[in-house]
């Protein structure tokens, strides 16, 4: 056999007993994406943990597999990396005191901008009656001036 | 009434304009640090002159340090470095260095072109105890009390402010 088939068995050999020899519990690759994609990498901050190719990224994705491969759960996983970097880490920001203010704006300005509209639209429309009645009052009010002074002449001439 | 609801929009707009003003200084890659106020995490690592001895945060313990992560391949630590040899040339604190992900022959290499303020240099050569640090860029320094809790971090270069207003303070209380 020529050096380089033998060469290139001993190779496939090595890597499969190096495969073989990490008795780990196997990865669900399907979770640990999901996981992925729910945490930030902090140096590329708009990207998920998943999607980003920063040296942090890969450190990170490696600790969350060697994770897994220890059975830890995903909130202790997600425990561990807030532990060390802060909420940040989280795609998702945990509904806590701190970020309530955070979840509920977007909603309390809905509500607010509503409210000022009402009021508006109300005061609006009571304006606008109003001084369609005035208007009314006020044509009335000619009208009648000019019938007096027409009578007023009239009476003057008879 | 009229005139109060009418200026309402107003007041609100100029009330959003002090928080963008405030905003345009403020630096979003800077994170709170998640550590601040907690024991320094434990680690043993090499010394860079050294690596048969391991060191420990325990071997600083009874006065404030530094520790100053870098590493040769990044280009910020080129600009903090001369403030790191004046603060080393005043004597006032222990500045450990934490060389990250690094090899030992680059970072021997880079320190003795530049200058070496570090009492010592430690070597975390895959990152595992940055990450513990919560590291996530270089540079980053953490100052550490005497008793090992981490009482502020400062990310990016070092800064005169850093020292003047979270090092110096601690030195004044713990110093000596």
């Amino acid at each position: 056999m020529n050096t380089r088939v033998r060469h290139a068995i001993a190779a496939i050999l090595m890597l499969l007993a190096i495969s073989s020899a990490s008795a780990k519990t196997p990865v669900d690759e399907e979770r640990l994406r999901q996981l992925e994609s729910e945490l930030r990498c902090l140096v590329c901050q708009n990207q998920s943990l998943a999607d980003s190719s920063s040296g942090l990224a890969q450190d990170l994705r490696q600790q969350v597999r060697a994770m897994m491969e220890d059975d830890k759960t995903d909130q202790q996983i997600r425990d561990y990396l807030v532990a060390r970097y802060g909420d940040f880490v989280l795609y998702k920001p945990p509904v806590k005191s701190t970020t309530m203010l955070l979840w509920a704006g977007p909603f309390g300005f809905l509500l607010l901008a509503v409210g000022i509209g009402i009021v508006l639209i109300r005061r609006g429309s009571r304006g606008a009656e109003a001084s369609a009645l005035a208007e009314e009052d006020a044509t009335g009010e000619a009208l009648w001036q000019q019938e007096q002074a027409h009578s007023g002449a009239s009476k003057k001439q008879g | 009434m009229k005139r109060a609801l009418f200026l309402l929009p107003a007041l609100l707009l100029l009330l959003l304009s002090v928080f963008l003003w405030r905003g345009l200084s403020l630096n979003p890659h800077e994170l709170p640090s998640a550590l601040v106020g907690k024991p320094a995490p434990a680690f043993a690592l090499p010394r860079l002159d050294n690596p048969q001895q391991l060191l420990e945060p325990q071997n600083f313990r009874g006065k404030p340090w530094l520790l100053n992560v870098w590493a040769s391949w990044c280009g910020a630590c080129v600009y903090e470095h001369p403030l790191l040899l004046q603060l080393a040339d005043r004597k006032i604190i222990t500045i450990v260095g934490l060389d990250y992900k690094d090899t030992p022959q680059l970072a021997n290499a880079w320190l003795a072109q530049r200058g070496n303020p570090y009492r010592v240099v430690l070597s975390d050569t895959n990152g595992r105890i940055g990450i513990d640090y919560g590291v996530y860029g270089v540079p980053e320094t953490f100052l550490i009390d005497a008793q090992g809790i981490i009482v502020a971090k400062h990310v990016g270069p070092l800064t005169e402010a850093f020292i003047e207003h979270k090092v110096l303070p601690l030195l004044r209380t713990q110093g000596k």
